[in-house]
């Protein structure tokens, strides 16, 4: 299966298009090289080639490259997607408007929603399926070419075909993809069984619309890029992220395109993922927190959660496996301001990347998360000269004075002070509701920082969670490159059953594992990635019956029997909600298998430049300065992470500067680090 | 002592951190799918004096605001009175009874004392929709009772555990008397439950904070919550705003029902005066107290999202006028129309006082119903009795920025409507469309949102058709110049014969065979501002999609169109607009 010449140790590049920047880590024998370039957000091959040239690769030497990109994370987000038309069951053509009845927030009236394919692109033809995949109405092939013809006619450049129950019998979708096939001008056709058998026609209509709409543009890109780096004498593979954390070939994403739609946050955990492992911390939340938002994520056994139900936005779900990232609001760009009821909020309101905050020096105007951080001495906002710096003080002092601080009644370093309070407790409020939902509970985890400010209030948010260390990587702003380098390619299958555990014949999950598993193994036996290992991951959905919650039963071995099952249930369902049902039937509804082939690990310590690194920590000191914590200025020495010797161990109070974050070490908190250069904050300093 | 503005805001969000955890647990754990999935449910923390509201989980349902806090305090009186036992740590009490701080039968509400150095420092309380609580009709949405006693077990204020035990001989009369009832020990175990994470959270929060420093916090909170809600109040000038909102009719009487509202706005505070409505009525269609209440509530926190769920929030509205009216009725009145139908009435009633006041921040009406149609039989095949329930959305206003969406949940719910492939799955039943109710959006500058339309079979056996639904008389109120919204329609189509029921939108148990088809169509919003106004473009954008024909494009927007693909005749159009607002 591996290309023997492909062995370890050659040039494996990752790269990973932000909405900012494009980041790029390259690992080969000989050392490391890191690039950060503006992203080319129209054409994102070209921030690619700048970032491939900014890290000084010689392109055709290179042996394998993983890309993430946000090219269908745009297109579905800004609608700027490809033109698609929607063929469907007689009687449905609204499905995809109407939805499940819902508003997009709890209160409040207001609000829209838009389609992603608009009404007089969904045509109807005579067929339909009754729940069991019986036929009541034959499907009408003469039909389906006249709507395919007329979608053409309006200038359609993808197709959905979507018809009820095809989850239970896909019989009637593919008799139709055959007649569009024999007219279509291209492959841009999605059967909405196809992606996902699972019976919720909304959810699985949205997903293939999704998929259909993205897939043109998807496909453009990966072309263009597959072109410019084949220019440049590439000959190896391109492979390409998904929101499941792995890797595809590029020939193949844009055939799933819906997969890649969440893969930019999911880099960044698969790297979480990968470093916790390294270091013995397989037990992990996730906490990027960037200029406008904070993502969060929970790491069990080294293993991201993944979820089948992630919604991208109001009235848009996903229905595939993606790894579990959650958005909980602020970001460093948050603003603060007082309420009517002169209490201090922050956000959610955002001053965005542009104009930004006022120490930024880009013209914002209102105080932000940063201008606070800045105010207290715990950030140095960039490309921050001497000159300036008095002015821009001035200004956000001026500002934290007027819009915060005079209505308080407090000083502007005070207001400072309270802005981070409550951005903190905001955060930890809301870290703690995804590891509930999630049910786990947070003090038994370690809180991996990352993003440009995650690490500046990691330790503060930990001693707010009961959390008792911080890992922060080596290189925090690097995190989703870093994720690509270290991806494992992946397929994830799931097959819906909705059988009572009382009429399951007895060897019906085994066949249906070792279908998914000959699948899965087939399909990565085809790619030249060198693997290590091959495993197979198996679990089940299940519910008691009556219920419509649905619970995940990691399955060690398919030839479990049902009483088996039914016990183990019981004791998984238990040990999440502390309620024993012992009468009630339990109900297979999924049965998901994914397959993935595991890469050899690489050598984290590498992401550290040696002869960077300074003989003992006070060479590493660049300065003192005086910082703000909790309610006195303490005269805090300032440090080059870069220039950090291989082993520490110190005592806060601390900043540590890097390229792209600042690390606040509270007083008491000790810093240690570990073998794959790591550095580890123990809250409350204990070891 | 007085608290510095950020230990308060951190002890705000810790408070509602508290409800949070509350409401999470209850659905994670609970066994129903009206609780975990539809989360139809709330959770909170009520004060130890008289039940006020201190803080309330944001993820509950709707309808829920504020009603709590009333079952709290009747608890808290019948306790002082003796008419209940006293409470000891540990101790749950069950209540469902309408009449003491309720709404219908089916939310069942637990209240736990929390204790602190011994004494009482607050209660704990919660809301689950159980999805039976016995009754004439299975589920309990009856469109015919006449009294309270044929829509379930009605439970007074009751140890359902003492000390931390389940009381079983409680538990075990209640579960004799309700439908499936094997399903609810999980439902109990949960509601139970997330009062113990409430508990556990909150003095996690006490011992961090101090006990005196909270209590402080709470009162402040509520203070500035007051603050902020008379803030927004500022807006609306000092006046009287009337607007009237009709339910078809009770479900036993065939004539409407009348909401007469009167708001008045004198100095900071806004007086909601009902008198005038109809009297309380013979079906159930019936509202009591804390429903009522929670309706303003509910209304004006639709319009006003951002300010914190307190009593302070609550305290600048006073509601009068509801006695011996149908919004506040009196055991034995039915009253299971109450939190489903009749408090969207109230909504509706709030909304069309207020709309022109407050321009930007409401909307048209909304379609406002909870469009319950249930389904009860015998599947021969699977050789088992079901019931199905077919809830359905609606229409919403149009408003001050764009046209009102389609298709959204009731104003008083926040729980999606069932995929139909499972409802195939699950029951005798075969649907022949689910679509878009065209025509329906209310005429405006921005036009309402469009309601549903959808038409289901019953494929084998027998059943009995019941619908709980509103609006079937009078469509959603435009505003503003904008034309109502779409009326809702039921046709029973019974032996290839069309019936439509004599209320229209309320009968019980129409007898179906196999082959009998229902069609229902939703309301669709109102819409708001002049219809003539109204772009053109937007109008044949409308047309093009099949939303409107071009002649209710004529005759609703006064828009004419010429040819095949349809384009706007400009100067037919002004000459019929100008003709129109000329009348």
């Amino acid at each position: 299966m591996a290309d023997s010449e492909d062995a370890q140790g050659n040039t494996i590049v990752g790269v990973d298009v932000g909405g900012t920047f494009t980041d790029l880590v390259a690992l080969s024998p000989s050392g490391l090289r890191l690039a950060k370039v503006p992203s080319t957000i129209d054409n994102q091959s070209k921030g690619v080639l700048s970032a491939l040239k900014a890290a000084d690769c010689d392109i055709a030497a290179l042996d394998l490259i993983v890309h993430g990109t946000t090219t269908t994370t745009n297109a579905v987000l800004e609608r700027k997607l490809a033109r698609t038309g929607l063929i469907t069951t007689q009687g449905f053509r609204d499905i995809l408007e109407l939805g499940r009845r819902t508003r997009p927030q709890a209160y409040g009236m207001f609000g829209e929603f838009k389609p992603l394919i608009p009404r007089d692109l969904r045509l109807e033809v005579p067929e339909r399926m009754d729940c069991d995949g019986n036929i009541i109405t034959p499907l009408d092939n003469n039909a389906v070419a006249n709507a395919a013809r007329s979608l053409l006619d309006r200038g359609c450049e993808a197709v959905v075909v979507h018809f009820l129950h095809a989850y239970a019998n896909p019989t009637h979708e593919q008799q139709a993809v055959e007649v569009i096939q024999s007219l279509w001008p291209n492959n841009y056709i999605t059967a909405g069984h196809a992606l996902l058998s699972e019976n919720r026609e909304y959810e699985r209509g949205v997903t293939a619309a999704v998929n259909a709409s993205v897939q043109p543009v998807l496909s453009k890109y990966v072309d263009r890029l597959v072109r410019a780096l084949t220019d440049k004498g590439y000959t190896r593979d391109l492979l390409i992220m998904n929101g499941n954390g792995g890797m595809v070939r590029a020939q193949h994403v844009a055939k799933e395109a819906a997969k890649t739609v969440m893969s930019g946050p999911a880099s960044g955990v698969m790297a979480a993922a990968f470093t916790g492992r390294m270091c013995s911390e397989p037990n992990l939340i996730t906490y990027d927190m960037g200029g406008t938002s904070t993502d969060v994520a929970l790491i069990r056994d080294a293993t991201p959660s993944v979820s089948n139900e992630i919604e991208v936005e109001y009235g848009l779900p996903i229905h595939v496996p993606m790894v579990d990232v959650r958005t909980v609001g602020a970001g460093g760009g948050s603003i603060a301001r007082i309420n009517s009821g002169g209490l201090l909020e922050v956000g959610p309101e955002s001053a965005g990347a542009s104009p930004g905050p006022i120490c930024y020096g880009r013209g914002g105007t209102e105080p932000t998360i940063s201008d606070a951080n800045f105010l207290l001495g715990r950030l140095r906002p960039p490309n921050f000269s001497g000159t300036d710096e008095s002015k821009i003080s001035r200004n956000v002092r001026g500002v934290m004075t007027g819009q915060l601080a005079s209505a308080l009644n407090c000083s502007a370093v005070e207001a400072a002070a309270a802005v981070v309070r409550i951005a903190n407790a905001k955060m930890a409020g809301a870290i703690r509701m995804v590891s509930l939902s999630l049910g786990a509970d947070p003090r038994d985890f370690a809180l991996f920082a990352f993003g440009g400010a995650g690490p500046l209030h990691a330790a503060d948010l930990a001693r707010e969670l009961d959390i008792p260390r911080v890992v922060i990587p080596a290189r925090p702003g690097l995190t989703n490159a870093l994720g690509c380098v270290v991806a494992d390619l992946r397929y994830d299958f799931v097959r819906t059953l909705n059988i009572p555990l009382s009429t399951l014949g007895p060897n019906q999950i085994a066949s249906v594992f070792s279908a998914q598993i000959e699948q899965g193994k087939s399909m990565v036996s085809k790619e030249t990635v060198t693997l290590d290992r091959i495993e197979s991951i198996l679990s089940l959905d299940m519910q008691f019956t009556g219920q419509t919650h649905l619970l995940r039963v990691p399955i060690d071995n398919p030839a479990i029997t049902n009483a088996e099952l039914q016990s183990l249930f019981e004791r998984i369902y238990f040990e999440r909600f502390h309620v024993e049902l012992p009468n009630i039937q339990a109900t297979v509804v999924n049965v998901n298998c994914s397959i993935v082939g595991h890469r050899p690990p690489l050598d984290l310590s590498q992401l550290l430049d040696r002869k960077a690194r300074a003989v003992n920590l006070r060479e590493a000191q660049t300065s003192t300065r005086p910082v703000f914590f909790d309610t006195t200025w303490i005269e805090t020495p300032v440090f080059s992470r870069d220039a950090m010797p291989a082993h520490v161990s110190f005592y806060g109070p601390a900043i540590l500067e890097q390229m792209d974050t600042t690390i606040v070490v509270p007083p008491g908190d000790r810093v240690t680090s570990d073998k794959v250069g790591n550095l580890i904050l123990h809250v409350g300093g204990a070891l | 002592m007085t608290l510095d503005p950020i230990t308060l805001t951190v002890i705000q969000a810790g408070l509602q951190q508290v409800c949070d955890e509350m409401d999470l647990a209850f659905s994670r754990a609970a066994f129903s799918p009206v609780i975990a999935e539809a989360n139809d449910r709330s959770d909170g923390i009520y004060a130890a004096a008289d039940g006020a509201l201190i803080a309330q989980g944001s993820a509950g349902l709707p309808v829920f605001v504020g009603t709590m806090q009333y079952s709290t305090r009747t608890l808290i009186e019948m306790i002082v009175s003796g008419d209940v036992a006293a409470p000891s740590p540990g101790d749950i009490y069950i209540v469902n009874d309408p009449y003491l701080g309720g709404t219908h039968l089916m939310d069942v509400r637990f209240a736990k004392p929390f204790y602190r150095d011994g004494k009482i420092f607050c209660w704990l309380s919660n809301t689950g929709h159980w999805p039976d609580t016995g009754g004439a009709v299975p589920g309990g949405f009856s469109a015919s009772a006449t009294a309270v006693e044929q829509e379930g077990l009605r439970l007074p204020p009751v140890k359902l555990f003492k000390q931390g035990l389940l009381d079983k001989e409680i538990f075990f009369i209640i579960r004799s008397n309700i439908r499936v009832a094997e399903q609810r020990i999980g439902d109990v175990q949960a509601q139970a439950a997330a009062l113990l994470v409430g508990e556990t959270r909150l003095a996690a929060l006490l011992d961090r904070y101090g006990d005196h420093s909270v209590c402080d916090a709470i009162d402040e909170l509520n203070q500035r919550a007051t603050q902020q809600m008379q803030n927004c109040l500022h807006d609306i000038p000092v006046g009287t705003y009337v607007a009237k909102a009709f339910v078809d009719s009770d479900g036993v009487v065939n004539k409407p029902l009348t909401i007469e509202l009167s708001v008045v706005k004198s100095g900071h505070n806004l007086v909601f005066d009902f008198s005038g409505s109809s009297p309380p009525c013979l079906g159930p269609m019936n509202s009591v107290r804390a429903t009522t209440y929670s309706a303003v509530y509910l209304a004006m926190r639709h319009i006003f999202p951002h300010v914190p769920m307190n009593a302070g929030a609550f305290r600048p509205f006073d509601i009068t006028g509801i006695e011996n009216t149908f919004l506040d009725a009196q055991y034995p009145r039915p009253v299971s129309g109450c939190a489903a139908e009749v408090s969207q009435r109230i909504a509706e009633a709030v909304f069309a006082a207020l709309v022109d006041a407050l321009p930007d921040k409401v909307t048209a009406a909304p379609a406002g119903t909870s469009g319950n149609f249930a389904l009860g039989g015998f599947d021969p095949d699977r050789n088992r009795d079901y019931v199905m329930y077919q809830i359905s959305g609606g229409g919403y206003g149009g408003n001050a920025d764009h046209d009102g969406l389609t298709n959204g949940c009731s104003t008083i719910g926040i729980s999606k409507a069932p995929p139909i492939e499972i409802m195939e799955q699950a029951y005798p039943v075969l649907y022949h469309h689910y679509a878009l109710h065209e025509g329906s959006g209310g005429a405006g500058k921005h036009r309402g949102g469009f309601g549903l339309d959808y038409e289901v079979e019953l494929r084998r056996g027998q059943a009995k058709a019941s619908f709980v639904m509103d609006h079937g008389r009078f469509g959603p109120q435009g505003a503003l110049g904008g034309a109502d919204g779409g009326l809702n329609k039921v046709t029973v189509h019974r032996n290839g014969m069309a019936y439509t029921p004599e209320h229209l939108s309320k009968e019980q148990d129409i007898p179906l065979c196999a082959g009998d088809h229902v069609h229902v169509q939703t309301p669709g919003g109102g819409g708001y501002g002049s219809p003539l106004d109204r772009k053109p473009s937007l109008v044949l954008e409308d047309v093009r999609l099949g939303r409107y024909s071009e002649q209710q494009a004529k005759d609703f927007f006064g828009v004419v169109f010429t040819g095949t693909p349809p384009i706007v005749d400009t100067n037919a159009t002004q000459l019929l607009r100008a003709k129109k607002r000329a009348i």
